[in-house]
C-alpha cells in the first residue's frame, strides 16, 4: 500500500515541477536561455520519474490492478 | 539560371515519399483478416514499439513542423514552451491503462463506444460522437490546409495547394479504406524518421550557420528583442501557460483518434512504458523551436499567417531546391499520417455509434463494410470544407481542444470504483459546457470581459479550463438530483481515486 503512494508521488512530481516557470534568460545552460533549459530538463525528468514508477509498479505485481 | 532546372526535382521527392506511403499503407493489411476490430483498432495487437510510433505520430503533426517553429518566431518563449507538455504523459500513465483494460473486456472499438458502454446509454454515445465529429473535422481541415501550403511552398509554387490537397487526400483514402489502423501505424514509422532527420538537421544547422552557435543566437535575440525570451506580465503570461498546458493535456487523449490509438495497444503495460519514453521523443521539438528562433533576426518581415512559414523561409534561403523538396515531403507526411488516424476513427464512430443506433439490426459484416465505405465520404466532406469553409472552420478549430476537454469529467468519473455521475449528469455537463465554449469563442469573449476587476493571474486563465470547472459542477449537481434513476454499470474497472 505504501508503494502505491510512492508511485503516485513519483508521477506527481514531474507534473507539478514542470509547471513552475523560472522566468529568466540568464544564465545560459548548454547555450539555451535558462527558462528553455528548465523546460527541457523537466521533459527528461518526467520520463525518468514515469519509468521508475512503472518499474516499482511491476515489482509490486500491481500491473493489472491499477 | 542553371539552377532553375533543379526546381523540377522538388515534386519528385514529394511524389516518391507519397508512393512509398501508399505502398506501406497497403501492404500493412497483409495476412490480416480485416474484420471491424482489425480495421478500427488493429486487432488490439500493437506492442510498445508500434504504439510508440502511432501515438508519437499524433504529436508530430503540422504543428511540430510549422506551428512550433512559427509560434517561437511569432511570440517567442511562451508559445515555444507550450509545445513541451509534460502533463500529457502523467495523465497518460494513470488514465490510459484502466481505459484500455475496460475497452478490451467490453469490446470497445471507438471513443463513443466507451461512453456508451460505461454509462449503458446509447444516446450518450451519440452525443459524444456528434461532439467529437464537430471537433475533429476542423482539425482534419487544418491539417489539409497545412499540407497544401507546405507542398506548394516546397515545390516553389509548381504544385498548387488545391492539387496537393486533392492528391494527398486521395492517397490517404486509398490506404485507410484498405488497411484502416494498420495502415496508419505503418506509415507513421516512415513519417517519423523523415521528420526527425529533417528537423534535427535544420535546428542545428541554422544557429551554427547564421550565428556561429546556439548561445550566440540567443544572445543576439536577447539584445535585439529581449521580450521574446521571457513570459510577459499579461496575455501569454505564466498563468496562461499553466492553464493552457493542463487544458490541452486533458483534451489530448479525449480525441476519438487518440483513444482509438490507445485501444490498439497489446497490453496495459505497453501503454505505461509508452508514457515513460514519450517525453524523450518530445525533446525533438526543441529543434523545431530553434528553427523558429533562428528566423527571428534572419527573416524578420513575416506577418500574420505567413509567420507559420518561418521554417520554409529559412530553408529556401539556405538550401538547394532538392533538399527543400525533402523538407516538403516530411511536412506533407506530418499532415497526412495523423489525418489517416482521424479518418479511421471518424468512420468507425459514424458507423458504429450513429448508424448502428439508428438501424440496430445491422450485422457486423455490413457494419465493417459500411465503415470502410464511409472513409471516402468523410474525405470528400472534409475536402469540401477545406475549399469552402472559410473563417467558420478556423473558429471551430480554435474550439476543438476546449470541446474535447469537456468530455473529460464523464470519462474520469466513470473510472472510479463507484461512479458518482449519472447519464443525465454526464450529458448535462457536456451540453452546458459546450454551449458556453461555443458562445465565448464565437463572440470572442474572455474571462476579462466578464470580470474586468479580477487580478491578471485569473484573467489570463485558459477559457477551456475555466469552463471545465462549470462542467464538473453541473455534472455532479445533476447527478445528485437524478441519483435515484441511476443505472448500475456492470463490469466496472476502476482506478484508485487519487484524491
Amino acid at each position: 500500500m505504501n508503494k502505491r503512494i510512492l508511485i503516485f508521488i513519483l508521477t506527481l512530481i514531474p507534473a507539478l515541477g514542470s509547471l513552475v516557470v523560472i522566468n529568466r534568460v540568464e544564465p545560459y545552460v548548454l547555450g539555451l536561455p535558462f527558462v528553455l533549459f528548465w523546460a527541457i530538463c523537466w521533459v527528461v525528468l518526467t520520463s525518468l520519474f514515469l519509468v521508475s514508477a512503472n518499474k516499482l509498479q511491476a515489482l509490486d505485481g500491481e500491473e493489472e490492478d491499477l | 539560371m542553371g539552377r532553375k532546372k533543379t526546381y523540377e526535382y522538388c515534386p519528385f521527392s514529394i511524389t516518391f515519399f507519397l508512393v512509398l506511403c501508399i505502398f506501406l499503407g497497403l501492404q500493412a493489411r497483409k495476412g490480416k483478416d480485416m474484420n471491424m476490430e482489425q480495421w478500427s483498432v488493429g486487432g488490439r495487437g500493437f506492442g510498445s514499439l508500434l504504439m510508440f510510433f502511432l501515438l508519437a505520430g499524433e504529436m508530430f503533426t503540422t504543428y511540430t513542423f510549422l506551428g512550433a517553429s512559427g509560434g517561437a518566431y511569432r511570440a517567442g518563449m511562451p508559445t515555444a514552451l507550450y509545445a513541451f507538455n509534460c502533463f500529457y504523459f502523467v495523465i497518460a500513465y494513470w488514465l490510459l491503462p484502466p481505459i484500455w483494460k475496460y475497452a478490451k473486456q467490453n469490446n470497445v472499438i471507438s471513443q463513443s463506444d466507451f461512453y456508451e458502454k460505461k454509462y449503458n446509454s446509447k444516446p450518450l454515445g451519440v452525443l459524444v460522437a456528434v461532439i467529437s465529429i464537430i471537433a475533429v473535422i476542423p482539425y482534419l481541415v487544418m491539417q489539409l490546409k497545412g499540407l497544401g501550403i507546405i507542398v506548394s511552398e516546397a515545390s516553389y509554387g509548381s504544385i498548387s495547394p488545391h492539387m496537393a490537397i486533392v492528391i494527398g487526400v486521395s492517397a490517404v483514402t486509398i490506404y485507410v479504406t484498405v488497411s484502416g489502423m494498420h495502415g496508419a501505424a505503418w506509415t507513421a514509422i516512415i513519417k517519423d524518421i523523415l521528420i526527425l532527420s529533417v528537423v534535427v538537421f535544420m535546428g542545428i544547422y541554422f544557429p551554427l550557420h547564421y550565428y556561429d552557435g546556439i548561445q550566440p543566437m540567443f544572445e543576439a535575440i536577447n539584445t535585439a528583442k529581449h521580450e521574446m525570451l521571457i513570459f510577459p506580465k499579461q496575455g501569454l503570461s505564466i498563468s496562461w501557460f499553466i492553464s493552457a498546458t493542463i487544458m490541452t493535456a486533458l483534451a489530448f487523449y479525449m480525441f476519438p483518434h487518440m483513444l482509438a490509438g490507445v485501444f490498439s495497444a497489446k497490453s496495459a503495460k505497453s501503454l505505461r512504458v509508452n508514457a515513460g519514453i514519450m517525453p524523450i521523443y518530445q525533446v525533438i521539438i526543441v529543434f523545431s523551436i530553434l528553427i523558429g528562433f533562428s528566423a527571428i533576426l534572419q527573416a524578420p518581415n513575416l506577418k500574420g499567417p505567413d509567420t507559420d512559414l518561418a521554417l520554409f523561409k529559412m530553408a529556401k534561403m539556405s538550401f538547394d531546391p532538392w533538399f527543400v523538396g525533402m523538407i516538403g515531403a516530411a511536412g506533407a507526411m506530418a499532415a497526412l499520417i495523423p489525418s489517416s488516424l482521424v479518418l479511421t476513427a471518424t468512420a468507425t464512430i459514424i458507423s458504429k455509434n450513429i448508424y448502428k443506433v439508428w438501424k440496430p439490426q445491422t450485422t457486423d459484416q455490413q457494419l465493417a463494410r459500411l465503415t470502410r465505405l464511409l472513409v471516402p465520404v468523410v474525405a470528400i466532406v472534409t475536402l469540401y470544407f477545406t475549399f469552402n469553409g472559410g473563417d467558420t472552420i478556423l473558429t471551430l478549430y480554435l474550439m476543438s481542444y476546449s470541446f474535447m476537454t469537456q468530455l473529460f469529467p464523464a470519462l474520469f468519473f466513470s473510472l472510479w470504483k463507484k461512479n458518482p455521475v449519472t447519464v443525465q449528469g454526464a450529458s448535462a455537463g457536456m451540453i452546458v459546457s459546450i454551449v458556453i465554449v461555443a458562445y465565448l469563442t464565437i463572440t470572442e469573449k474572455s474571462i476579462a470581459t466578464f470580470f474586468p476587476s479580477l487580478p491578471q493571474v485569473i484573467k489570463d486563465l485558459d477559457i477551456g479550463l475555466a469552463v471545465l470547472i462549470i462542467n464538473i459542477v453541473v455534472t455532479l449537481g445533476v447527478s445528485i438530483l437524478t441519483r435515484k434513476s441511476i443505472t448500475i454499470v456492470k463490469g466496472n474497472t476502476d482506478i484508485s481515486d487519487p484524491a
